[in-house]
């Protein structure tokens, strides 16, 4: 098992480096010359060459672009502009609320499709069933960043019930103060996944070995604890594998709006600010997250179904 | 043709068809619906709830939001069909290419759509945009160089399933040229659950591109683009939360027609029996 | 008294284009300790009718519209509510299906797929039923059983998974066994060894089988009596040697008349010509008239003849042919 993981993880590296080398690449685009930027128009030339030497932007494209890549293995990314900190620290301060969201996020949008998956499952075809579709279909409709405000709106500012963003201390105040941002990229994601979820049920429902279960004289209960749930939870690792990408960018949004110092609101300001190295840093680093967490995905699938071996 | 009547005959494609044509009718009617400028100021109306006048209230600035909402239409419309069917295209001859000539072309293909697939599509378009600076066609050039991996994913796999049918190879014994299997044969087959997905795309696309102005980074004021509707609403939500809920509700029903669009096409071509 | 008997039974299927009768009064009994064949070509009804028994329709639109279905000790099967019924199921009357592969649950160990059905009908222990388990797999002569207990269904070859089934089906040891089509997604090597495990563990069981196939091979070779088939109805009932020697129904002698082995080196292959009839709106009469090489104009008026016996014919051979002489069609 940990060989073929090691495996995995060699094949991945091509995909790192590729990564880097794109993250890399895109920020060369920028228009105009980072260092007049940082230093603002009114420094002599002598300030923009120091700063220019100082980032290697003297140095031919490839060199720098290993010096990029030694910043990356090693983790420093650089140091940030306008926070003027090593990135690395900025990213170990906000990667917990991040991750907190995306774990958040993921749990509630099982708590809210899965149900509704297996009733509209059951009840195949019929009205219940096209009516919860319909409902999903609104969801998916609802721009992320516009429901975040009408959660605000009704959930915070009307009824009271939710602060209007921030952090809290402690396990429990976070897990108050981090709904709202949750539900919103949860209430998305399970939009997204109600459908495929149905047809996994569906496809477990009717599988030959249920008619068997019947034969052997076992009822419905029975029938559907022991044998459509545990085969249907092993599709759904899957089906959520494929959404990481998407939870982890939805993030993004709703750390700003929320005001949540996790890492997409650091993306944000570096945009704002024009922050490259942070950019080009976190731009790797996210990339590098979904990659870690699909691999996540991969072996808690192979791990569930027996059939599967990780080669 | 045959495909619309077929859209048609099933209830998600025509009532998706119907919203589509009704958006349609009112963006282009605007003037007759609405005496109002989208563009003028009247600060006299300022911040005026739904009635019967203001369909939809009245803004900050005493601008009718009914009349904004209409016209941001244009906007949303076309950034996302745009969006959508340019990276398609690029991503459907990907697809294809990849697909059918397989081997190493694919295998580089692959490579490459795993590296930009690997970056949250939020974090890449972000910061696109930002590096190049926020404009419209700035937009365009994030959302091409992102969007068509969706579509060369799908594409390929279907052409490599299609590649290898049967009336596939009786193409190639019949010594049709490769260009013409691959556009007559394979093309057709190929691109219908990339139709079906474009319709899904449409309904992120519109969101992501409200999202972009959201961040300032996508459409600029005072153009009425939904999402900055809903951005220039935040300071007075307070007081007119209506400011921010139309604009979002037309996201949400540009959202549900082209949803249900896409349930009925996928209805629609599937093959018979 | 017999095991089974099935009284008229009538079953219909919900289908898009109306309902269709895929059982059209069958009537047959099963009596203990016999293997039962019924034969017939894809759509005749014979799975349809082994599956109204337990009533295992496997999620299709089907119920049962008329008739009875009489186990002996356990009453009408056919009136029974969803909850008595699944008491009958596996405990005395148990189900074959004919894909092992899919039949097991490919996540679950075979050790605990068959412990469930013990564990289902009786108070014993995990330990015990796995003890049950452990013996039943012998009984059923697969190799290294223990080990087997705690493999996977895809760990396990074609002819292993289907003793695994048939295993569980007798873990309690039912009176009746249903067996559909248990042979024909194996190997023709391993489709022999099956059916000897079915007949040996009929002999020291005592237990009755029914064994639904379209190969009439399998019938000669371990069914006693066995049944035809056709349109929803059974033209022919008798002992398999009977039968097969001496077919009176037209499409019984159709059928033996189209197979590679029964006829000779220098006569042709006969097909059957045309195809079986609608189950939505069968046509009046016997329904194999319009197929068949000798009908006359009074085999397609009124209501499909019943199966009865026919002078000079063995007792307890049936046929539903209204025609007097049977004798040899014409090449």
């Amino acid at each position: 098992m940990f060989l073929a993981i090691l495996k995995r993880l060699l094949m991945l590296v091509p995909v790192l480096i590729g990564i880097t080398l794109l993250s890399f690449l895109l920020l060369q685009i920028m228009p105009g010359d980072p260092a007049s930027r940082a230093l603002g128009t009114r420094a002599s030339a002598e300030e923009l060459e120091a700063m220019r030497q100082l980032w290697g932007l003297d140095k031919p494209l490839w060199v720098q672009y290993l010096y990029f890549l030694r910043d990356c293995v090693t983790g420093s990314f650089g140091v940030s502009i306008f926070h003027k900190q090593p990135i690395i620290t900025l990213v170990a301060a906000r990667l917990p609320f991040t991750l907190a969201i995306v774990a958040y996020s993921t749990v509630i949008a099982l708590v809210i499709a899965l149900p509704f998956a297996i009733l509209a499952a059951a009840r195949r075809g019929r009205l219940t069933d096209v009516a919860i579709r319909q409902v999903f279909v609104v969801l998916i409709a609802m721009p992320p960043f516009w429901l975040c405000y009408v959660l605000i709106l009704f959930l915070a500012l009307g009824l009271g019930w939710f602060p209007t963003g921030g952090v809290g201390e402690g396990f429990l105040a976070n897990l108050y103060r981090l709904f709202l941002p949750s539900l919103v990229v949860g209430l998305s994601t399970a939009a997204l996944i109600q459908q495929s979820l149905r047809a996994a049920l569906i496809d477990t429902m009717q599988a030959d070995y249920i008619d068997t279960a019947r034969a052997k004289g076992l009822r419905g209960r029975e029938i559907f604890l022991r044998h459509v749930l545990p085969n249907s939870l092993i599709s759904t690792i899957s089906i959520i594998g494929v959404r990481v990408s998407w939870i982890i960018g939805g993030t993004v949004v709703v750390e700003k709006i929320f005001s949540v110092p996790g890492l997409g609101s650091l993306l944000i300001d570096a945009i704002v600010s024009r922050d490259l190295p942070v950019i080009r840093g976190l731009t790797v680093f996210f990339a590098v997250m979904v990659v870690i967490v699909n691999l996540i995905t991969d072996i808690c699938y192979a791990l569930a179904d027996p059939r599967v071996r990780l080669e | 043709m045959r495909l619309l009547r077929n859209l048609l005959r099933n209830p998600a494609g025509a009532i998706g068809l119907a919203m589509m044509a009704l958006t349609a009718a009112a963006t282009v009617l605007t003037p007759l619906l609405s005496p109002f400028d989208p563009f003028a100021l009247d600060f006299a109306n300022a911040m005026q709830p739904p009635s019967a006048l203001h369909w939809f209230g009245t803004d900050n600035f005493g601008r009718d939001i009914f009349t904004r909402v209409l016209a941001g239409a244009v906007y949303d419309l076309r950034l996302a069909l745009i969006c959508v069917f340019g990276p398609m295209a690029i991503g459907v001859l990907v697809g294809l290419a990849a697909g059918y000539f397989g081997g190493r072309v694919d295998a580089l293909l692959m490579r490459l759509t795993d590296i930009v697939w690997a970056f949250p599509f939020y974090v890449l378009v972000l910061a696109i945009v930002g590096v190049l600076g926020p404009s419209e066609t700035n937009l365009y050039i994030a959302f091409f160089i992102v969007n068509w991996i969706g579509y060369a994913r799908i594409v390929r796999g279907e052409t490599l399933l299609i590649s290898r049918l049967e009336f596939i190879e009786a193409a190639r014994v019949l010594r049709f040229g490769r260009l013409r299997v691959m556009l007559r044969h394979i093309l057709p087959n190929a691109t219908t659950p990339a139709l079906v997905y474009s319709m899904s795309d449409v309904v992120l696309t519109v969101q992501a591109v409200a999202a972009m102005s959201f961040f300032g980074l996508g459409v600029q004021p005072p153009a009425p683009e939904w999402g900055l509707l809903i951005v220039e609403s935040i300071d007075f939500m307070r007081e007119a939360p209506w400011m921010t809920i139309f604009p979002g509700l037309a996201i949400v029903w540009i959202g549900i027609a082209f949803a249900l669009l896409g349930e009925g096409l996928s209805t629609a071509l599937k093959p018979k029996g | 008294m017999s095991l089974l008997s099935i009284r008229n039974l009538r079953t219909e299927f919900q289908s898009p284009s109306g309902i269709a009768r895929a059982v059209d009064g069958v009537s047959f009994d099963v009596e203990p300790g016999e293997i039962f064949g019924i034969v017939g070509e894809s759509g005749c009804g014979k799975s349809a009718t082994c599956r109204s028994i337990l009533r295992l329709f496997g999620g299709a639109p089907a119920r049962i519209a008329g008739g009875q279905i009489l186990l002996d000790g356990a009453g009408d099967l056919a009136a029974m509510t969803e909850r008595e019924l699944a008491q009958v199921r596996g405990r005395d009357a148990a189900f074959i299906f004919q894909d092992p592969l899919t039949a097991l649950n490919p996540t679950m160990k075979i050790g605990r797929q068959i412990a469930e059905v013990i564990l289902r009908h009786r108070k014993a222990s995990r330990a015990e039923a796995r003890e049950a388990a452990l013996q039943l797999l012998r009984d059923v002569h697969v190799t290294s059983p223990e080990r087997r207990l705690d493999a996977y269904p895809h760990e396990l070859s074609g002819g292993l998974r289907q003793r695994v089934v048939i295993a569980m089906a007798l873990a309690l040891r039912p009176r009746l066994i249903i067996a559909d089509e248990p042979t024909t997604a194996l190997d023709v090597t391993v489709q022999d060894q099956i059916l000897r495990l079915l007949k040996e563990r009929r002999d020291s069981l005592g237990t009755s089988i029914i064994l639904i196939t379209h190969d009439l091979g399998v019938v000669s070779q371990i069914c006693d009596r066995m049944a035809v088939m056709y349109a929803g109805r059974l033209v022919e009932t008798g002992r398999v040697r009977e039968v097969l020697d001496a077919p009176s129904h037209p499409y019984t002698r159709a059928l033996l008349a189209a197979l590679p082995g029964q006829v000779g080196r220098d006569r042709a292959l006969t097909p059957i010509e045309g195809a079986p009839p609608s189950l939505i709106a069968p046509p009046p009469g016997c329904r194999f008239a319009p197929r068949c090489t000798r009908a006359l104009a009074r085999c397609t008026q009124g209501d499909p003849p019943p199966l009865a016996p026919r002078a000079g014919a063995a007792p307890g051979h049936l046929d539903a042919c209204i025609l007097d002489e049977v004798s040899d069609a014409a090449a």
